[in-house]
């Protein structure tokens, strides 16, 4: 065999070998979608967007869990984001001059990797615990814990690449550091920065863990975030558990619509990005 | 380095500094005097550059520099990689700021203060000293905000004026009737050559008293490496200019002034006639005639 030839054959193994492997990790993917779409799509009707978590036997939906999702999720985004951001931008624009933040980044690491069960118990320890019940905000609080790395992390990649240039370019026109970050830096970053609050967001609004030890769970109506809140996690764990068919049936329902949720978040995220650009 | 007569040190010192200080030589001195007699009574030194050192932490990059930026002149740097030109550049308006360890040594003196001192206020510095760079940098907003950007850190303009300055500025950068119904667009969609101009008009919007060029045309083809050169030309007018380059033709045709470097000194610094015609060192003569560097 020629070397020519050897390298043909070499370049059609690998390619073949590498679309094998793309095929097989996305068959998983389209399967678990399927699946979702099959089991639950027949459940989904209006009920499920307005009436509340049934006893078992009884007519019911899910909207009390939707909308306690929705607040966990967005006060566990805005808790998060700024602290997060904040210690991203101070890692990746400042941290130079600082011993400890290379201390810094690895503890972000280490949380970055934390089971969420942990979060959910130490959460209950310092908050629950001391409010004497379970609460909302005590949910929010651990998935902003949980949102914190993530959103430190791809903050301070993004804003590390952004190029030198264009820093020094800001401030060789006389602006401030403060001013260089955030009116052009963050500028630069901003698709990628939005980018990783969405990858926050997607993976807290499924999490499930960390709020059955906070927000637990609520059978009845509430957006009161100091009382204990239904969320669609907990809901589809409790309920796909049950030995009753109708609570099975709405688990699965509720499975599809947190998997569209995350999917929907993304996709219009995207193209609001495209279209910024 | 500098030994000078006596008639040179008059004028020195009636002068803030003078071009001679850079040159060594007696017979070589005799053609400048004649040449530079004449411009002598006008010829005003903007930056004045005592005994500069430069250090990447241990690593010494400037070894005692001594020379002067004269005013409304486009001096040009020339020298093999890494012979300290950029660096010596950016010491001009204390770039190297923004890295820990960097650190200088010396005098720049400019309007009579010493940039390197401790108590300067970096950003009023830098809002003097503008500065182009070698890849064109436009912000990832429009035309307009680019250039408005500089100008909001230090003016407090109403639309009308701020449209204003934003006009003066691309018409002095030759930018304007190429932009001017696009004001809007991102300016990270223009040409390469087009975002150079951007990256000059957004530096002169702020008004500042030195441009500094680190290769500015390097990264572009030639028609816009022509028209940048044009462009450094017109704007000695108004403002002082040094400009670092690869490219020796570039300093032949833009610049008054050429500094030879080479291994962090100032090696020959004269007219730049004079040291592309007849350079008074060997070092010089061989980087220009291409034999190494």
């Amino acid at each position: 065999m020629s070397l020519y030839q050897r390298r043909k054959f070499v370049n059609y193994f690998n390619l073949t070998a590498s679309i094998l492997t793309t095929l097989f990790g996305l068959f998983f993917l389209a399967w678990i979608m399927w699946v979702l779409i099959v089991k639950g799509a027949q459940y989904i009707d209006l009920s499920v967007f307005t009436q509340i978590t049934p006893a078992p036997g009884s007519e019911g939906g899910l909207i009390n869990a939707i909308v306690g999702s929705l607040l966990l999720t967005v006060f566990g985004i805005v808790i998060g984001t700024p602290i997060g951001v904040m210690a991203g931008t101070f890692l990746a624009e400042y941290g130079k001059g600082y011993v400890f933040a290379p201390a810094v980044r690895f503890i972000n690491d280490v949380l970055l990797s934390a089971p969420s069960i942990v979060i959910g118990v130490f959460v209950y320890e310092i908050m629950v615990m001391p409010m004497g019940h379970y609460s909302g905000w005590a949910g929010a609080v651990a998935l902003a814990i949980i949102v914190i790395p993530v959103v430190v992390r791809t903050t301070e990649n993004m804003l590390l690449l952004v190029p030198t240039q264009m820093r020094e370019a800001a401030a060789a026109l006389g602006a401030p550091q403060w001013k260089v970050i955030v009116l052009v830096v963050y500028k630069a970053a901003l698709a990628g920065m939005v980018t990783g609050v969405i990858l926050a967001m997607a993976r807290i609004a499924g999490e499930t863990a960390p709020l059955l030890f906070t927000a637990l769970n609520n059978q009845f109506w509430t957006t009161n975030m100091n009382e204990p809140m239904a969320n669609l996690p907990v809901v589809i764990f409790q309920f796909a558990m049950s030995p009753y068919e109708d609570w099975q049936h709405l688990a699965w329902a509720g499975a599809l619509l947190i998997t569209l949720f995350v999917l929907i978040m993304n996709i219009s995220a995207r193209s609001l990005l495209r279209g910024h650009k | 380095m500098t030994t000078m007569t006596t008639g040179e040190q008059d004028a020195a010192k009636s002068v803030t500094f003078n071009m001679s200080a850079a040159v060594s030589n007696t017979a070589q001195r005799e053609t400048i005097e004649s040449k530079t007699d004449g411009i002598r009574h006008v010829l005003n030194v903007k930056m004045a550059i005592r005994n500069l050192n430069f250090f990447y932490g241990k690593f010494q990059g400037l070894h005692s520099i001594n020379m002067g930026i004269p005013a409304n002149q486009v001096t040009a740097f020339i020298g093999p990689s890494g012979c300290g030109k950029s660096t010596l550049l950016r010491t001009f308006n204390r770039m190297y700021d923004l890295y820990p360890g960097q650190h200088a040594e010396g005098e720049i003196v400019m309007d009579g203060q010493n940039i390197l001192s401790k108590g300067i206020d970096l950003n009023m510095l830098r809002a003097q000293i503008g500065m182009v760079f070698q890849k064109p940098t436009p912000f990832p907003m429009s035309i307009y905000d680019n250039i408005a950007f500089g100008v909001k850190l230090y003016e407090n303009f109403g639309k009308a004026e701020m449209d204003e300055r934003v006009e003066w500025s691309l018409r002095k950068a030759a930018l304007w009737d190429e932009v001017k119904d696009k004001l809007k667009q991102s300016g990270m969609a223009l040409s390469g050559g087009q975002q150079q101009r951007l990256c000059i008009a957004r530096t002169i919007a702020v008004r500042p008293k030195v441009i500094l060029f680190d290769e500015p045309t390097s990264a572009l083809d030639p028609i816009s490496t022509l028209k940048i050169e044009e462009l450094i030309h017109e704007l000695k007018g108004e403002f002082t200019i040094a400009i670092v380059t690869h490219n020796m033709q570039q300093a032949a045709r833009v610049s008054d002034y050429t500094a030879f470097m080479y291994l962090g000194k100032l090696v020959e610094y004269d007219h730049t006639d004079v040291i592309f015609t007849h350079p008074d060192r060997k070092e010089t003569e061989d980087y220009i005639t291409g034999r190494f560097g």
